[in-house]
């Protein structure tokens, strides 16, 4: 089980409402259905991700992510979650403003561009990183956007959202120091209130 | 008969609304006593929680699967309904009832109207989905199943799946609306109002009283080409007859030179012998009056429990994908848990039919995760 999946079932609720954007193939969410009796509903846009969501039992919509939140009212959901999505989808701030008003939290995770092995591999190759969280070659990358850990935070600040918890994620666990040197991925909690 | 077949099956009566306690309908007017004529397949199990209802599209009726005896042609949905299927009869209680305002066996415009001993006609009264889903409601009193687990059915049978989530969302656990729609466009209403004016420009139509003499025949089957050529998509007509001919040479005459002419012709004239012209005023007509946008769906529900299965086809033009897309919306309003899918088809409308891999495996999974409790 991936370790992110597992810090993401600690953060939420028993039979939380859950609104995964982009969930893929289900897997977060079949194990979040089972581990925290959560209600989940995802949304996907790849048909035969879809069909595996499906065959798990699970309540997914075909749809892209920019314009799957729209409809929903004000707080449907406790949680929203945009897990490894932030660096492919066009209109970040939008989806991350849009996660905040449909769910009371939001937890946002995304590969850490400003990991050591990547700023080494930029700075003393002169090439782009390629690495466990970023495994893509530029030519076959779906990521549109690198953030960093500071960037989060920066615009978190900037936009008045209330990060209320952080995790930062080494090779085999959670890193404590100068995370935004040694974390390859970041997830945080983030709420308006 | 097809290996996988249910076998032989038997339709059956219901009557119900017997005056003075006739069904009030949406128009205000009121119809009694009613007959439904449906069928049913698997077995009810003791909580009577295992029940599916399946409802019809506008030229569908009660025989959805299996074969009646001495009849060769199996029911409307016969790949979807049965052992193993995406409506596992070994699991589920499979009814299909024919609407009313139809003409295979459920009370409508050629019923005989008890005050005159003649058909009703034009005298029956104009009826709309949620009196179609009304007399359903009543058939399923009768089984004294108090909660169903799933409505499912195509274009008018998903606007019935639909309406029974609104008005009874209480009674239900699922619902399939299918290639379907919260409301008409106008261009939905056009082409209904085309096939309804080829009936009844046919002088044979005799303004509806035109039992004694018979169906409007070349009305009935023009109406029922516009409706064929609405049912299929530019890709799947070009597959099935591109330009070809009939014969090897064009004629030069006003006959049907190409085979989609004669396909058309064929369709047309063999629906006459199997559907009544009124019938097809009258469920056009219900279906244009259809309407759950807005305000309309739930009226009394700020956040539902109803599980949705929404099914579109990429190549459906008569029900646009865009169409499926609203009722999605309409349900996260709704705070409904909902399931979506644009499936990839060729078929154009007719796809909810045909297209039989695809549904099959997303029904089947959906259903699988419907709890009765």
């Amino acid at each position: 089980m991936k370790i992110d999946h597992h810090i993401i079932s600690q953060i939420i609720t028993e039979g939380a409402h859950i609104l995964d954007l982009g969930c893929g193939n289900g897997e977060l969410l079949s194990f979040l259905e089972k581990q925290n009796q959560a209600l989940v509903q995802g949304i996907e846009l790849d048909e035969d991700q879809m069909h595996q969501c499906v065959e798990r039992g699970l309540t997914v919509l075909q749809g892209d992510i920019e314009s799957g939140l729209v409809d929903y009212p004000d707080q449907s959901f406790d949680y929203v979650i945009l897990n490894q999505i932030m660096q492919q989808i066009k209109k970040a701030d939008f989806v991350i403003q849009e996660s905040l008003r449909v769910g009371k939290r939001v937890i946002v995770g995304f590969p850490n561009f400003a990991h050591i092995k990547a700023r080494l591999t930029l700075f003393a190759q002169g090439r782009t990183p390629i690495n466990d969280a970023l495994p893509y070659y530029w030519f076959e990358t779906p990521n549109i956007r690198f953030l960093t850990i500071r960037d989060f935070i920066d615009y978190c600040r900037k936009k008045d959202i209330k990060i209320e918890q952080k995790y930062y994620l080494g090779k085999s666990g959670l890193i404590n120091i100068l995370p935004n040197l040694f974390a390859q991925n970041a997830l945080f909690v983030i709420t308006r209130h | 008969m097809k290996k996988d077949s249910i076998g032989i099956v038997t339709p059956h009566v219901f009557s119900f609304a017997e005056p003075p306690a006739t069904l009030k309908l949406e128009s205000g007017r009121s119809l009694g006593p009613i007959t439904l004529t449906y069928e049913t397949y698997g077995r009810l199990n003791e909580k009577k929680s295992n029940a599916i209802l399946v409802c019809h599209a506008l030229s569908g009726d009660a025989h959805a699967a299996g074969i009646h005896k001495d009849d060769k042609t199996p029911g409307w949905w016969d790949d979807l309904i049965g052992q193993g299927k995406a409506l596992d009869t070994n699991l589920y209680f499979v009814i299909c009832s024919n609407v009313i305002g139809g003409c295979k066996g459920s009370t409508g415009p050629s019923s005989i109207n008890p005050d005159t001993g003649k058909p009703y006609a034009l005298d029956f009264p104009l009826i709309t989905i949620a009196d179609m889903v009304e007399a359903q409601r009543h058939l399923i009193d009768f089984f004294g199943i108090e909660k169903l687990l799933c409505a499912i059915g195509g274009s008018l049978g998903g606007m019935q799946a639909l309406h029974w989530a609104s008005a009874y969302p209480e009674r239900i656990i699922a619902s399939i609306p299918i290639a379907t729609a919260l409301k008409h466009s106008p261009q939905q209403i056009a082409f209904n109002e085309v096939i309804r004016q080829s009936i009844m420009a046919d002088p044979a139509w005799r303004n509806g009283y035109y039992y004694e003499h018979g169906q409007p025949e070349n009305g009935l089957a023009v109406a029922r080409m516009i409706g064929h050529i609405t049912f299929m998509s530019d890709q799947s007509m070009e597959e099935k007859f591109s330009r070809k001919l009939k014969n090897d040479n064009l004629s030069f005459q006003f006959i049907d030179d190409f085979e989609v002419e004669g396909y058309l012709r064929y369709r047309g004239y063999n629906f006459v012998k199997r559907f009544d012209a009124n019938s097809y005023l009258y469920i056009t007509k219900a279906m244009d009056y259809f309407d759950l946008s807005g305000d309309h769906f739930m009226p009394e529900t700020k956040k539902t429990i109803v599980r949705f299965l929404v099914i579109s086809f990429k190549s459906d033009w008569l029900y646009p994908t865009y169409q499926s897309q609203d009722i999605v919306r309409l349900l996260k309003r709704k705070h409904a848990y909902t399931t979506y899918f644009d499936l990839t088809s060729t078929y154009g409308h007719d796809a909810f039919l045909i297209e039989i891999e695809d549904e099959t495996r997303l029904i089947k999974n959906f259903l699988a995760n419907i709890s009765p409790d």
